[in-house]
């Protein structure tokens, strides 16, 4: 479980903070998504969650430890990040991009060991992608390219997986077959996974928790069917919101006049 | 769209778990075999081009041993040097021993420092268009040799290199990043800059100096071998192997390093510490060969890129080939530089006109998303 208490984090030389005595825990096990409009201080939050930028104040805790003490490799251990798109200056092959994982387990002077390459090998199988370890990993889809990213956290072998956008620069087959694919799998191997996340509907259908977040602050955290409610979702993105449901599903749409 | 294919999509919107969209089942079979496998698909012919990259420096060395101004069969050789440690006295011996094979080691050395250290930059500052020379070390180190020649004869040539070089990269670096980025562009553009105030240095010592250390230092920036000897085989190969060795040990980091500053550090590397230790070993190994070779520019840049070509970008089979192809990459030159013409041209300007068409190439193919396999 991941617990975050009183986090506050300022750009240098700036007046403001981006983000302001941020407070929520996501329990072990869950899918829990950070919704919010651009600027409301998602990226800051995450950035700190996965130990990059250092907070003004406030604690992030896993399972009751502060990953503000631990080093870069054991906090890699503890938790794994799946970034957004990137292109590496070389075409390293999908295998060798995914061993990459393996940095925080493997000896400071050692390369890989064969080991190493099982479990990177059981990541790409296990997301589903093992006929791509030969290929370039600059000439995959971009679909391809995030699932090569969530086999490279799996094979971190971290219990808690964050995921920047996973879904920004994917079409909508690609967009539901990511999140399908983390789901699975988180569900699989007991992961405790956080995103960010820019579609509400995506959110209803994935999350088992949603923290809203607007202006630096958590406006709403819960389950999806009570937080994704027309009121809340109206204020967090200031436009008109409609909701259709029925027994199985809910739809979001903007209502704009 | 098809009824078909929107059954498939329908699932994951009503129900959690698997199903859904369609992903490649796992199948157990899969689970197994591993590296086995990658060894095979990544294919014998990569293995084969590779042993042939590692004995061509003894192939181009041994080559080297026969050709030149005073004529040594390739038997006169095998004989003498099977016989090294027994000391014949012949003047065949004395060219292959005192001259020749000096000659060629240290040519091995340099060209083995100056394409690991190229590698390395590259993938250390995730910019496939720089090494030692463009980025202003090989300048630096050239006008802190200059001034120990010129004025403190008592100062090693080593040290003076390595102080140099080390500050021109550190210029390099500071001046091309901006709000914590490093623009590719930027860092060429610096290295040019660097490498024309140093040379412009280099140009007041050169002013200021006696004639006959004038000389000297002239001869000696062109880049040569010509001079070569067991000391100065000795005192460079010291640096060149403490600048290669981390290098060769920590290697399997590169990849990771190149993956950029925040992913590397998502992935448990101390991103700061390694680069300072790749470009710390990087610098040394290029001053070191700077002080006993000269300026001898673009081996950094293409071997690494040849290799990539051969072998791919992984930094395991990278360095290890570049290290080995650079040697024989420079021994060929040497080689040629001694024999072309009846005069020992300087292998700078033999590396040079290869090189400047080279970067050209790269550039319009445009350098990063070359070579794949």
């Amino acid at each position: 479980m991941i617990r975050v208490e009183g986090l506050t984090f300022r750009h240098p030389h700036t007046a403001e903070p981006v983000v302001r005595d941020i407070s929520f825990a996501v329990p072990e096990g869950r899918l829990a998504v950070l919704l919010g409009p651009n600027g409301s201080g998602k990226t800051t939050l995450f950035k700190c969650m996965a130990g990059l930028w250092s907070p003004e104040a406030g604690r992030i805790l896993f399972d009751g430890n502060d990953i503000a003490d631990i080093t870069h490799r054991d906090r890699a251990r503890l938790l794994a990040v799946v970034p957004q798109e990137h292109t590496p200056p070389f075409p390293y092959s999908v295998m060798e991009a995914v061993l990459m994982g393996r940095a925080p387990h493997v000896g400071l002077y050692a390369a890989p060991s064969a080991a190493d390459e099982d479990a990177a090998w059981t990541a790409l199988c296990a997301v589903g992608v093992s006929h791509l370890a030969e290929r370039p990993y600059t000439r995959i889809s971009g679909g391809e390219r995030q699932l090569v990213l969530i086999a490279r956290a799996l094979a971190q072998e971290a219990p808690l997986l964050l995921l920047d956008e996973p879904t920004s620069h994917l079409d909508f087959r690609n967009q539901h077959m990511v999140l399908e694919t983390v789901r699975r799998v988180a569900a699989e191997k007991g992961l405790t996974v956080l995103m960010t996340l820019h579609d509400p509907n995506l959110t209803a259908f994935f999350a088992h928790q949603v923290v809203m977040l607007k202006g630096g602050a958590i406006v709403a955290n819960g389950e999806p069917a009570t937080v994704l409610t027309e009121e809340n979702l109206g204020h967090l993105y200031n436009i008109g919101i409609g909701i259709v449901a029925d027994a199985e599903r809910r739809l979001i749409y903007p209502r704009l006049t | 769209m098809s009824d078909e294919s929107i059954k498939e999509l329908t699932p994951p919107f009503a129900k959690g778990g698997a199903g859904g969209i369609s992903l490649t089942a796992v199948q157990p079979e899969q689970l197994r075999v591993p590296s086995r496998k990658l060894e095979e698909a990544h294919g014998r012919r990569i293995r084969l081009l590779s042993s042939f990259v590692f004995i061509s420096p003894l192939l181009a060395a041994f080559v080297a041993l026969f050709l030149g101004a005073y004529g040594v069969t390739p038997l006169q050789v095998l004989h003498i040097m099977a016989n090294a440690f027994s000391g014949i006295d012949s003047p065949e011996a004395a060219i292959v021993l005192d001259i020749r094979l000096p000659r060629i080691i240290l040519a091995g050395l340099v060209g083995m420092s100056l394409s690991t250290s190229g590698a390395t930059l590259q993938a250390v500052l995730r910019n496939p268009l720089v090494d030692p020379f463009i980025l202003g070390i090989s300048a630096g180190a050239a006008f802190g040799c200059a001034i120990s020649i010129g004025f403190l004869p008592g100062m090693s040539l080593q040290v003076m290199a390595f102080a140099f070089g080390g500050l021109a990269v550190l210029m390099a670096c500071t001046m091309a990043r901006s709000g914590g980025e490093i623009s590719r562009l930027s860092l060429v553009l610096s290295g040019v800059i660097v490498s024309a105030l140093f040379t412009a240095l280099l140009s007041i010592i050169k002013f200021l100096v006696d004639p006959m250390k004038l000389q000297s230092i002239v001869y000696w920036l062109m880049g040569s071998f010509a001079l070569a000897d067991w000391p100065q085989v000795r005192s460079a190969g010291i640096g060149i192997i403490l600048g290669c060795l981390p290098v060769f040990l920590l290697r399997w980091r590169l990849n990771v390093i190149s993956m950029g500053d925040e992913e590397a550090r998502t992935l448990g590397v101390n991103v700061s510490r390694k680069r300072i230790i790749f470009i710390a070993s990087a610098t040394l190994a290029v001053t070191s060969a700077v002080a006993v070779s000269g300026i001898i520019g673009w081996i950094g840049l293409m071997v690494p890129h040849l290799v990539r070509m051969l072998a791919g970008p992984d930094h395991r089979r990278l360095i290890p080939l570049t290290m080995a192809g650079g040697a024989a990459f420079m021994i060929c030159a040497d080689t040629a530089a001694r024999n072309l013409t009846a005069a020992d041209v300087p292998v700078g300007i033999i590396t040079a006109l290869a090189g400047a068409p080279f970067f050209i190439y790269l550039m319009k193919r445009g350098g990063a998303e070359s070579w794949g396999k």
